[in-house]
């Protein structure tokens, strides 16, 4: 598939795989278009995740955990994990340093769970748009 | 670090519209006019509700 679909790509484009440059794009925020000779556009996306995520940390955010409870409560706790996880090599470095927070009170805490939910989502974004120019659907 | 609502939202609106205006369009003069737009919109957004809550709270 990667193959047939490297065939479609613009002559600027290296050839990579896109799970080799979707798993890069994860871990390093931006790594993806690096890979991928988008020079430009790869530092702005590490720079806009970096300051999300440095923000959120700034204003010790909580982390969101793997927790269940009822529906509601299940939904905010795992999809606030999945998009904390999305920020690859920031949201692992911080957890293994000790960075973490608890969740408490405060308005300025709950500013900085969302800024490092904010990150991980446009990481998300960010990979996306990696797989699809290194699949040859964009450039 | 202690940040008011709305240099949060400033924030927010800024590395959102950098990353909006970079993973979508095909031109990079396309690109920088989406981020504009989305950073204006984000800023539109902001202000037009502040002053909807503003007159709602008497």
């Amino acid at each position: 598939m990667a193959q047939a679909s490297s065939q479609t790509l613009p002559a600027s484009t290296p050839a990579r795989s896109p799970y080799l440059v979707l798993f890069v794009s994860w871990l390093i925020p931006g790594g993806g278009h690096f890979l991928l000779g988008r020079r430009g556009r790869g530092a702005l996306i590490f720079l806009a995740v970096l300051l999300s995520f440095a923000l959120g940390l700034m204003m010790r955010g909580a982390m969101f955990q793997p927790k269940s409870g009822d529906l509601l409560t299940t939904l905010i706790q795992y999809g606030g994990f999945v998009a904390d996880l999305a920020s690859g090599l920031f949201y692992l470095l911080s957890v293994w340093l000790g960075y973490s927070q608890e969740d408490v009170a405060g308005h300025s805490h709950d500013y900085g769970a969302k800024f490092l939910v904010a990150a991980g989502l446009l990481n998300i974004l960010a990979m996306v748009d990696a797989w699809e120019i290194s699949a040859g659907k964009k450039d | 670090m202690k940040l008011s609502h709305f240099e949060a939202a400033l924030l927010f609106a800024l590395v959102s519209s950098v990353v909006l205006g970079v993973v979508t369009k095909k031109t990079d003069r396309e690109r920088v006019r989406y981020g504009l737009y989305c950073f204006g919109s984000f800023m539109a957004a902001l202000f037009g509700i502040a002053w909807v809550m503003h007159f709602l709270h008497g």
